[in-house]
């Protein structure tokens, strides 16, 4: 079953296309990886999946529905939820209304309810605060933290909590953007085993975008490799490494900084 | 010394006043509320009034440019817009004044939605800017809409009433402005204790990852819009009831300004930030007219250089807080209440 | 419809059109450089005008002498606001910066009302007097001259920004802060430079402006017209400036001259907000596309 399709879809910026008739599926229950050197259109993708840009040609369909001419917030309601490559927290909230916000759409006390916060608006806070305790904050960890005000936070918390937030939107297709990069490696195998725990646990879908080779060898199902905005190959990682068209496109386009971290993937995981 | 506060419960962690304690003190300030008009002085009841209807104000603009990030300069159009109505309703109907007050509201935040329609493409100064438009249209209306708004002249009110009883004197409008205040002020609290204040913050941090995350904008914006006038409406028609006259020239550019400066100073995006700043920026004119009177016999050239030194002092205090108290009064209130916490084992 | 007194009007329109092109041109330097909203503007003017008036008026200096004195006093007062308001609000958020020029704009006009009174006042005479006449269309000596000299100025600035160092600097800086930083430009200079070159502009068409319109405490209030022109070009489009200075010029005088005084802002505030529907991000004004 396929939880995700993409169906040839086409974006470009001014003349400069970002995708390229991309087509590609995500399997339901599965993780699955998009690599790809920097700039191949890996954020873009995801962009055009929540719905911040709209592609030019092409459909995207969730769970055989087209969502393409959904906006974002209806997107959001259908279970599709994310982080983002550059941290995208609200800075001005503490980790816990960070956390809560990602339930937005599945909460709906409205203004008159809000202003008096009597009876069922107060019921659905304390019920989201329970929910937002049990299920998240005890999984990730971060239960020392939640009064602090986000901006404060190391840069490996944020990510974390940033997962806590896109864990509360109850998602049905958990996208992650690169949610190890610049991590320590301690920091990496926490996340490894989170993202696995989302899948197995949860039963929530996974698509991330990953650098770091042996993290995605190790827990991916399913891999997309993306390169000048195009599908190159796409299948088991085992396949997808051994594919002459990926090793060329890492090793072929010159991209030191792309080459190097493989490079140090390798060797670490050696 | 106060120590610990190891939560028994969900529920008393996200209770307003999370000690005995502050409930204590909170309910202190409401007792000393209500007595305070029967030991103040006419002045000090004349400028708690003000207060009053400044906190009310302030608090409105602070929803909207404070934690929803959208930047007015249209505070003072939509408090004329709600003192015309509570004018004209006393003109025309007898109409009880809560029932006026919440006219007033309503119509305002109706046109603070219209004015809040083009923040869906526009955003920061631009936004700002189409604020200033909107005010200088509102103001445009007051002046040539003559029939219903009374032209450059304005409007003469007659006392707002409630049962037979008249409002006609700084003791009775005290009991209208300050239990309203305190109400909304809660009302305001509240909001942010639910997802309506937390999309509204999310929308100031961050816009576009707010949408992702499931937050329409133009709903939220507007709903923003549509609060804060709400606020600034009522604020209006307070005001109108307290003076008793509105005319085109009451509800200045520099009020908008003014109450901008409230929240700087004051703290934005904190709602207690948006009292302080009100109560301060109310007091400073009074503070600088005592000054004035003070020295005249000295120096007769003094009440000249009173209004012109009010505009000074306004500047310098916006300027300061800027540069050296970005979070306003609420932070040295927070610095003074956790001194004293640790008191004495840490300076 | 006289067309005489239309084409009169128009005219006297589009040559404060032309200092309203001046100063729109100060606040585009500044905002391109720095990403700052100057809403001090109208009262930097004002204040070098209130200058001119001293020096011309009170210490009866002549007005080749004092023209040039108060032009430097309001460049001065630009240079260094810049250094001791502005820098250190160096990355906040452009809402603070802005309320810092708003503070700015309010502690000028308490101030000029405290040296120079409340009341409006009218500058010496200094321009030639002697009637111009474009064919038959009679147009008051101040305005022509004003306009001649404030044409001549912003020609001088398009020329200096086209070809000079500092110019190219400046706009290296407009178009890429960091890439103009790692070039070895010097930044923090270029802020500067921007507020000092947009303060002379603002300063000079103050007194132009003012010795048509007298000059009062208020008088930077044009400030609010010069916005609307900045938002109608596009904030950060220096054709922009020169395009809507002219056309909001023409459409004030227009307006005051066939409706009415109070019709001057309503006419300027419907051209904003219809270009605000129309065109969110003005004329010619570069949209900042977000990413995330
Ligand atoms: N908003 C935008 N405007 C213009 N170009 C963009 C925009 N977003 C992305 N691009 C371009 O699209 C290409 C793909 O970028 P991106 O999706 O961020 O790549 P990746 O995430 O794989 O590193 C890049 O060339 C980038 O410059
Ligand atoms: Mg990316």
């Amino acid at each position: 079953m396929k939880i995700l399709e993409a169906v040839n879809v086409h974006l470009s910026f001014g003349g400069v296309a970002a995708l390229r008739d991309i087509s590609f599926s995500v399997p339901e229950d599965s993780i699955t990886t998009v690599i790809g050197p920097n700039g191949a259109g890996k954020t873009s993708l995801f962009n055009c999946i929540s719905g911040f840009y709209r592609p030019q040609q092409g459909s995207i369909f969730f769970r055989g529905q087209d969502i393409s001419r959904l906006k974002p917030p209806a997107r959001a309601a259908l279970g599709l939820a994310r982080t983002f490559q550059n941290i995208a927290l609200f800075r001005g909230m503490t980790v816990l209304d960070n956390i809560k916000l990602g339930a937005h759409v599945h909460t709906k006390t409205g203004l008159l309810g809000a202003l008096a916060y009597l009876g069922p608006a107060r019921r659905e806070e304390m019920a989201l605060r329970e929910e937002v305790e049990r299920r998240i904050i005890d999984f990730l960890e971060i239960d020392h933290i939640r009064r602090q005000p986000v901006a404060s936070l190391p840069y490996g918390l944020q990510k974390r909590v940033e997962l806590a937030r896109a864990l509360a939107m109850r998602p049905q297709l958990l996208m992650l953007d690169e949610p190890v990069a610049g991590m320590n490696r301690e920091e990496k195998e926490d996340m490894a085993r989170f993202i696995l725990d989302i899948k197995e646990e949860w039963g929530v879908t996974v698509l991330m975008v990953e650098h770091d080779m042996s993290m995605v060898m190790d827990i991916s199902d399913h891999v997309v490799v993306l390169n000048f905005g195009q599908v190159i190959a796409s299948g088991l990682p085992q396949e997808v490494q051994k594919n002459p068209a990926v090793i060329e496109a890492y090793l072929g386009d010159g991209d030191i900084a792309t080459l190097r971290r493989r490079l140090n993937a390798n060797t670490e995981a050696a | 010394m106060r120590i610990g506060d190891a939560k028994q419960s969900y529920a008393a962690d996200e209770a307003l006043w999370t000690s005995t304690t502050q409930q204590v003190w909170f309910g202190l300030l409401l007792l000393s509320l209500l007595l305070f008009p029967f030991f103040a002085s006419p002045y000090l009841l004349y400028l708690a009034c003000l207060v009053g209807i400044a906190v009310i104000s302030a608090t409105g603009l602070n929803i909207l440019t404070g934690f929803t990030g959208l930047i007015s300069l249209g505070q003072a159009g939509f408090m004329g817009v709600g003192g015309y109505t509570v004018a004209w309703l006393s003109l025309h109907t007898s109409l009880p004044f809560p029932i006026a007050l919440l006219a007033a509201g309503l119509l305002s935040a109706a046109i603070g939605m219209v004015i809040g329609l083009p923040s869906l493409r526009i955003k920061g100064l631009y936004l700002a800017i189409a604020t200033l438009a909107a005010s200088v249209f509102l103001h445009f209306v007051f002046v040539e809409w003559a029939s219903v708004t009374g032209g450059m002249a304005g409007l003469s009110l007659r006392s707002a009433q409630l049962f037979g009883l008249t409002f006609h004197n700084d003791f009775r409008m005290y009991f209208m402005i300050m239990p309203l205040a305190v109400l909304m002020l809660l009302a305001a609290r509240n909001i942010f204790r639910t997802r309506i204040g937390r999309a509204f913050i999310a929308i100031r941090d961050r816009d576009i990852s707010a949408e992702i995350l499931g937050i329409p904008l133009l709903r939220y914006k507007l709903l923003s819009f549509a609060l804060s006038s709400f606020y600034a409406g009522v604020a209006g028609g307070l005001f109108a009831y307290f003076y008793r006259v509105v005319t085109p020239e009451s509800f200045p550019l520099s009020m908008s300004i003014f109450y901008l400066a409230a929240i700087i100073v004051g703290g934005m995006g904190s709602i207690l930030g948006g009292v302080l700043g009100a109560i301060f920026m109310t007091l400073v004119p009074e503070g600088l007219k005592l000054l004035t009177t003070a020295i005249t016999p000295i120096y007769p050239q003094a009440p000249v250089f009173m209004s012109p030194l009010l505009g000074v002092v306004f500047g310098v205090l916006i300027v300061g807080f800027l540069i050296f108290e970005p979070n306003g009064l609420a932070e040295v209130w927070r610095r003074i209440r956790r001194f004293f916490h640790l008191w004495p084992f840490r300076t | 419809m006289d067309w005489l007194f239309f084409a009169e009007v128009s005219l006297a329109g589009l040559a404060t059109g032309g200092l309203y092109a001046l100063i729109a041109l100060g606040f585009v330097i500044i905002y391109k450089a720095t990403r700052v909203i100057n809403f001090a503007i109208g009262e930097i003017m004002m204040f070098a005008a209130y200058l001119f008036l001293s020096f011309a008026g009170g210490m009866q200096l002549p007005p080749l002498i004092a023209l040039p004195l108060a032009v430097l006093g309001g460049t001065i007062l630009g240079g260094v606001v810049e250094k001791v308001m502005i820098r250190p609000m160096l990355g906040e958020s452009p809402i603070s910066v802005v309320m810092v020029t708003i503070g700015l704009a309010s502690i000028l006009v308490g101030m000029a009302e405290i040296i120079w009174t409340a009341d409006p006042q009218l500058l010496p005479e200094f321009l030639p007097r002697d009637p111009v006449f474009l064919g038959e269309i009679y147009l008051a000596p101040k305005i022509a001259y004003g306009f001649l000299i404030g044409a001549t100025v912003l020609v001088l600035y398009l020329l200096y920004f086209r070809f000079s160092r500092g110019g190219v600097a400046l706009r290296a800086t407009a178009s890429d802060q960091a890439a103009a930083y790692s070039m070895g430009i010097n930044v923090r200079r270029v802020f500067n430079l921007a507020w000092v070159f947009g303060s002379l502009a603002a300063s000079l068409a103050g007194i132009l402006v003012s010795a048509t319109g007298g000059l009062s405490p208020q008088s930077g209030a044009i400030g609010l017209s010069v916005l609307v022109i900045v938002i109608v070009g596009g904030l950060d489009s220096i054709l922009g400036a020169l395009i809507a200075g002219l056309f909001v010029g023409w459409l004030e005088t227009v307006a005051g001259a066939f409706f009415g005084g109070e019709y001057r802002m309503l006419a300027t505030f419907s051209v904003l907000a219809l270009i605000l529907i129309i065109r969110p991000y003005g004329l010619f004004g570069t949209h900042e596309i977000e990413r995330l």
